[in-house]
């Protein structure tokens, strides 16, 4: 049995590992690494209380945040994708401007 | 040290060891002479004799094979990425070994390494990590054909995944598990499927039909698509685009030499041999045969275990004859065919499959 | 045993999550990732959800992560350039939000969670157990999963739209 205490710090560690990738890098396709990092960390928590209360409601939550960041996913890299094309860049703070 | 053989958990580790062990030096000794079996049966399929020189009818071949791949210089392209381009060759051989710890190869629990409730999910994360593989080595490479091959790949093989796994459920609906062991047990012993006007000799007028998936009109469809993904997740012909040699120069491992060209090989025919083992198991009974399967009805009685493993071996030895005469028949298909026929044919058709399966199971009620 | 698992898991999730960000290299970055979900998908093993773990593995790494390989390598993104006193100034903005969040996180965690004790099992609900997932998704949560599909569906038709391009309007063919 895992104490619940390590796995929610564990948690804590990963997302905030997210947290500091999406404020330091400037390419657009790492953030969105971390991003996913952090859905992830959320999720890691989400398990570790579903199996301390001994219910599935936790997992199946689980699993809606695993479709919805597919779904995120696909959208994010079409936008980013489209973005190169009409910038040729991926640096988040070369892309300032709303018209393009 | 009795004491500590007399843990259940020590044994039952030590036991899967061994059997893992067996099964690595099994798999490696099939792929070889798998391998010596495709050149024959291409040599004869076009009215060659194939590799006759080494050994007699050339059985030493692989040896020799293995032999000459070892002392080839090995070339690593200047400005490849060194580390990814040491990766990928064991990233293709990797996914297949561990898909090959649920295989049941005979009656548990001798015959199977471990079975887990998620058998078939394993298959199906282990497959879908195959896409590194070829992806990166052909990106590693700093190599236009390669890159290309390798785009190639994962496109393919994210599009073909798909109908793979959907393939896969109307199976899942019919054993209602999705432990690979479960559903060969589901697959045993024979079902009644339609009284005949007239008596056969010995059998009379009940016709009878093993209870393997394939005997199930509702899975031959899914079977069939299965199959057809099954080419298209091993890069074999006709869907061998990544490495198609005459428009990509070999595709993804054009760069690669020796050894690790050897990996990427022997990824190809032990994926080639996990996949047959998943069709065995789940259309065609998996280690049922007669002599040990079919209960007791009519002159089949059950046999010892090992009987299990013969005829696991004699179906994939079939399916993998199929394979290799599919390569050596077919031509390749064009990139655009190829990506047509996945998303607009095999993704409608598994969908559609899944329904008539489910409204059949449910129609005959649940448990039947 | 599990204990042994869970440190080596947590350590090679902490590791390759470190590399992601710090790697100047997007491919390698996000082969890091790929690396960070198999083994928070054998913390799952080890936390009794054997469906979520092959589904995390089925899902983001062979999935989501190839699709973002597939970008990288489509954008032909090359080692990132990162210098300047601008950049400098945000990493280290960042880092230190990192280190109050990392604190903060360890003093809520330093007074414990009013969680009381760990609850027994139901024979019907032995977590991970896929039937009981799957029964538990077509009935208590029929609406949620009905509308993740519809999520789907619309995120499907978005990305078609957007990586299609502007269509052409009528005044432009003319």
């Amino acid at each position: 049995m895992i104490p619940l205490n390590w796995l929610v710090a564990l948690s804590a560690i990963v997302f905030t590992i997210g947290v500091v990738g999406v404020l330091v890098r400037r390419n657009a396709l790492v953030i969105f690494m971390s991003v996913e990092l952090m859905l992830n960390a959320a999720n890691l928590a989400f398990v570790a209380f579903a199996n301390h209360m001994k219910s599935l409601d936790g997992q199946i939550f689980v699993f809606f945040v695993m479709t919805v960041a597919a779904a995120e996913v696909a959208i994010g890299l079409a936008i980013i994708v489209h973005l190169f094309r009409l910038r040729e860049t991926v640096f988040v703070d070369e892309i300032h401007l709303l018209k393009g | 040290m009795a004491e500590l053989w007399s843990n259940p958990a020590v044994q039952s580790l030590t036991w899967a060891l061994v059997k893992v062990l067996i099964i690595l030096q099994a798999l490696l000794g099939a792929v070889s002479y798998l391998i010596y079996a495709e050149r024959k049966i291409c040599g004869h399929i076009q009215a060659r004799t194939g590799p006759n020189r080494v050994g007699p009818f050339g059985l030493l071949q692989p040896i020799a094979d293995g032999v000459k791949l070892l002392f080839k210089e090995e070339f690593i392209p200047a400005q490849a990425n060194k580390v990814i381009f040491h990766l990928a060759p064991i990233l293709a051989v990797a996914p297949a070994i561990v898909t090959f710890s649920v295989i049941p190869m005979g009656p548990p629990p001798m015959f199977v390494v471990t079975d887990i409730n998620v058998g078939l999910l394993l298959f199906l994360a282990m497959s879908s990590l195959g896409v590194y593989a070829i992806t990166l080595g052909g990106w590693a490479s700093n190599n236009k054909y390669a890159l290309l091959g390798g785009l190639r790949a994962s496109a393919q093989m994210i599009s073909y995944e798909l109908a793979m796994g959907l393939s896969t459920i109307p199976v899942i609906l019919y054993a209602g598990t999705l432990s690979l062991v479960g559903i060969v047990e589901r697959q045993g012993g024979w079902y009644h499927v339609v009284t005949l006007p007239w008596s056969l000799p010995g059998l009379g007028a009940e016709l009878w039909l093993p209870n393997w998936g394939i005997f199930h009109w509702y899975l031959v469809i899914p079977f069939v698509i299965f199959l057809i993904t099954a080419f298209a997740e091993t890069n074999r012909a006709p869907f061998d685009l990544p490495e198609a040699e005459g428009e990509l120069v070999a595709g993804f491992h054009t760069e690669y030499s020796s050894m690790k060209w050897a990996l990427f090989f022997l990824g190809e025919y032990m994926n080639m041999i996990v996949i047959s083992s998943i069709a065995v198991t789940l259309f065609f009974g998996g280690w049922h045969g007669p002599g040990l399967m079919f209960g007791t009805h009519g002159w089949f009685s059950p046999g010892p275990p090992w009987m299990g493993l013969v005829w696991y071996l004699v179906k994939l030895g079939a399916l993998m004859f199929f394979f290799i005469w599919v390569r050596w028949t077919f031509p390749r298909l064009r990139y655009d065919q190829l990506m047509g026929f996945g998303w607009k044919v095999l993704l409608p058709a598994t969908i559609v499959n899944v329904l008539i399966a489910a409204l059949w199971l449910y129609a005959r009620g649940a448990g039947g | 045993m599990t204990i042994a698992l869970f440190v080596g898991f947590a350590a090679l999730l902490v590791v390759t999550s470190l590399m992601v960000i710090l790697h100047r290299n997007p491919v390698t970055s996000a082969l890091f990732l790929v690396l960070a979900f198999c083994s928070l998908a054998g913390i799952y093993l080890l936390l009794h959800a054997e469906f979520l773990g092959m589904v995390q593995i089925v899902v983001y790494a062979g999935a989501i992560m190839v699709l973002f390989l597939f970008v990288i390598m489509y954008l032909n993104l090359q080692h990132d350039v990162e210098s300047g006193v601008q950049i400098a100034l945000r990493r280290g903005i960042g880092w230190l939000a990192g280190a109050g969040l990392l604190l903060a996180g360890a003093t809520l965690l330093g007074r414990g969670l009013a969680l009381g004790p760990a609850a027994e099992v139901s024979p019907d609900q032995a977590s991970g157990n896929v039937a009981a997932i799957g029964k538990a998704l077509y009935s208590r949560y029929l609406f949620p999963f009905e509308l993740t599909s519809v999520l789907l569906l619309v995120a499907m038709v978005g990305v078609i739209v957007i990586a299609r391009g502007r269509a052409r309007s009528p005044r432009e063919d003319a």
